[in-house]
């Protein structure tokens, strides 16, 4: 017989795989009303996704700090709380990158990175660990004041690039002193997609293994499952608590370092793009899961890669793309109340 | 049928006629090969493209470029000025063969120029005109001297304002919103020396609440026109006219948003990129970096609305003819800033395509109420 974990997966892949069958029914509806034939949609949904190199390329682009910003939000999930600061985190952590990376001017590129990595991720780590304290210690709602940081690191982030770290040469944009033109990362070997892609994958791959095979992980998941149980085990919540935040934070805050180290070489408001907020909905469809959070990245890049390439053929809005991903958001969302309710999917108890 | 084709040659023939003059002469030159050969051109906005903004005025462009013969346009909007904007001018030029790229948003200007050392044979357009030797030679930076139409926005401010007090937001603290603040205060206080002007940087490109706060709280305070330097004024111009003041427009033609209040608007006219497409589609030559104003026709003014009367619009028409024949300078001497230093002495002048002069401007002039909020 095959054992509980197997018909678990199996599970989340069967309900996966309908519930995003049904987006694409009823996508294929929706284009059709505007008199686009949706197999030609599904066509270049394909193509503009996945099709060429290009496309998974421009696929895998988009998805890379998308992985590291859900991250903020499914470790403290884990934990049972709802932290929806990425956008903030983010941004801290590339103010941090820069301020770091500016004084580091006579380090060796390799070790440089490294500083500003740790820089971003220390950053992010201790804004939203900030969080998680206030909400331990002072019972304040995780979710209120992880948003409203966002606001708090977005005016700071003006602030500075408006005035005190302001590069006056760019005169058509605010944006802060770049960082030495030898610590810029490029692309990934064989692929051109910027470092951050790995840095991601890496992240999650790491944060994977740690929540599901280790003892922390397992404390985290019963923390989340029931706290009262937690407590009766004797589990130091507070810390834990923090910890995840920590961890969540420290995600976010390194993609802002990939913008930064990969792509822009300063900050500016070109880091608030709301990779923070898709990040949430990434964690979600992801159920948590680190794992999981990688395939959905890609899953979602893929639609925003190829919603560029269906405006451009059928001259379609550019919210189309925003249809087909708030679409499948409501599907998996709704097919979660299905775990657990198809008979033929539950482990035969023993 | 007819009247259709009517229509919409007119509004072809004002919005930018000489365009599709060109397109059309090429059309009549005995077919050469070259001249046959059909040109996809990409354009990328940063934000949606009927913004009744700075998006809609590039959207009027390709419109234009659209109505070009031999020339194919594929479009695509908000995109962030990210990593993503590079992989969309990769599938643009890959997936649909676009041969020139007009990507309109300050930010992509990095990509634009990894983009161009990769692809030599696709031509890069970028609208800051910040390009120098050593870039690229498949890249034009261009960008029209917005200040001017800004001038005749602030006569027709002027000569409707009935407080004496009028109103200018702004998004950043950056150039070329100092020197369209300025142009505006300049226009103004050409035709009546006394007006004032409050100034306002709400440190967004785009958040309507704080536009349409800023605009109310303007309005209280005695100001009856305002022009708005957002991304797009529309919240702002739509405040204005609830509230039964005059407004003018920025970016496109704002018009129909107040048919009571709207007087005129300043407007770019990125169409004139149509020549850089022809250049490349045949070989020509073109420039790496422009910059002009009504002299280039980079420029242009919305319709004026009803409230404005006709000697006020053939006074508007008068100084935009100044500004062609350079009879008419935007900032010369004797020139105060308002906290009283003074920047131009008596007989100094600075050239209308005086480009250094522009970058650098970081104050106001004499008259605006507020402060640039830099040190």
């Amino acid at each position: 017989m095959f054992n509980a974990a197997f018909y678990q997966g199996m599970e989340a892949v069967v309900i996966s795989t309908a519930a995003l069958l049904l987006t694409l029914v009823g996508f294929g509806i929706f284009v059709t009303i505007f008199g686009v034939d949706p197999f030609d949609v599904y066509y270049i949904l394909y193509l503009g996704g996945f099709g060429t190199q290009i496309s998974i390329e421009n696929t895998l682009t988009q998805a890379a700090p998308l992985m590291l910003t859900a991250l903020c939000t499914a470790i403290p999930a884990r934990a049972g709380l709802l932290v929806i600061g990425g956008e903030g985190a983010l941004v801290v952590g590339g103010i941090a990158t820069v301020l770091v990376g500016v004084h580091l001017s006579g380090l060796p590129p390799a070790l440089g990175i490294v500083v500003m990595g740790l820089a971003g991720a220390l950053a992010g780590g201790l804004w939203i660990g900030a969080a998680g304290a206030l909400r331990q210690y002072r019972g304040v709602n995780e979710t209120i004041s992880t948003l409203l940081m966002n606001y708090i690191a977005i005016a700071i982030l003006y602030h500075l690039v408006s005035g005190p770290i302001r590069d006056f040469d760019q005169v058509l944009k605010a944006s802060s002193w770049s960082i030495s033109e030898t610590f810029m990362v490029g692309t990934v070997p064989g692929l051109d997609v910027h470092w951050g892609l790995a840095v991601g994958v890496v992240t999650c791959l790491v944060l994977f293994v740690v929540m599901r095979h280790t003892t922390f992980g397992f404390a985290v998941d019963i923390l989340g499952g029931n706290q009262r149980t937690a407590q009766m085990a004797g589990l130091p919540i507070n810390r834990m608590v923090i910890l995840c935040c920590c961890i969540g934070g420290a995600g976010a805050g390194l993609a802002g370092t990939m913008e930064v180290i990969a792509v822009h070489g300063f900050a500016s408001d070109s880091l608030v793009v709301g990779f923070g907020y898709a990040g949430i909905l990434i964690a979600f469809l992801a159920r948590q899961n680190p794992l999981a959070i990688i395939l959905v990245a890609i899953l979602l890049g893929g639609i925003s890669a190829s919603g560029g390439l269906m405006q451009r053929r059928f001259d379609l809005p550019d919210a189309t793309t925003a249809v087909l991903q708030g679409m499948l958001f409501v599907m998996v969302l709704a097919s979660n109340s299905l775990y657990g309710r198809l008979r033929f999917l539950q482990a035969r108890e023993a | 049928m007819s009247i259709n084709d009517s229509i919409t040659r007119r509004r072809v023939l004002r919005h930018g006629g000489n365009i599709v003059a060109a397109g059309a002469l090429f059309s009549m030159l005995p077919t050469m090969a070259s001249a046959a050969k059909p040109i996809t051109v990409g354009f990328i906005y940063v934000g949606p493209r009927q913004d009744f903004g700075w998006n809609q005025s590039h959207w009027d462009a390709a419109k234009l470029i659209a109505k070009m013969d031999n020339v194919k346009v594929v479009e695509q909007e908000n995109v962030p000025e990210t990593a993503e904007v590079e992989k969309v001018m990769q599938s643009m030029i890959e997936l649909d063969g676009a041969e020139v790229i007009m990507a309109t948003s300050f930010g992509y200007w990095k990509s634009i120029l990894k983009m161009a050392d990769k692809y030599p044979n696709v031509l890069f357009t970028h609208i800051g005109a910040i390009w120098k030797e050593g870039n690229p030679k498949n890249v034009i930076g261009y960008r029209g001297y917005m200040e001017e139409p800004h001038y005749l926005c602030g006569i027709a401010a002027g000569r409707m304002s009935k407080t004496g007090k009028i109103g200018f937001i702004g998004s950043k603290p950056l150039y070329f919103i100092f020197n369209n603040c300025n142009g505006y205060i300049l226009g103004a206080r050409s035709v009546n020396p006394n007006i004032t002007c409050n100034v306002v940087i709400t440190g967004d490109w785009n958040n309507p609440v704080k536009e349409a706060e800023t605009t109310n709280s303007l309005i209280d305070q005695g100001c009856d026109v305002i022009i708005a330097n957002v991304d797009s004024s529309k919240v702002a111009i739509e405040t204005a006219e609830r509230r039964g003041i005059y407004s003018c427009g920025y970016h496109s033609d704002c018009s129909s948003l107040a048919p009571k209040g709207f007087l005129t608007g300043a407007e770019w006219n990125w169409a004139s990129a149509a020549d850089f497409v022809e250049a490349w589609r045949t070989g020509g030559s073109y420039p790496n970096l422009l910059r002009g104003g009504f002299k280039r026709d980079m420029v242009k003014i919305s319709p004026f609305g009803q409230a404005v009367p006709q000697n006020v619009r053939d006074e508007i028409l008068m100084a935009k003819k100044g500004f062609i024949d350079d009879s008419l300078i935007l900032y010369k001497g004797p020139l105060k800033d308002n906290e009283g230093n003074v920047i131009l002495t008596e007989g100094q002048v600075i050239d209308n395509e005086d480009t250094k002069f522009k970058v650098g401007v970081r104050f106001f002039v004499e008259g605006a109420v507020g402060s640039t909020g830099l040190k």
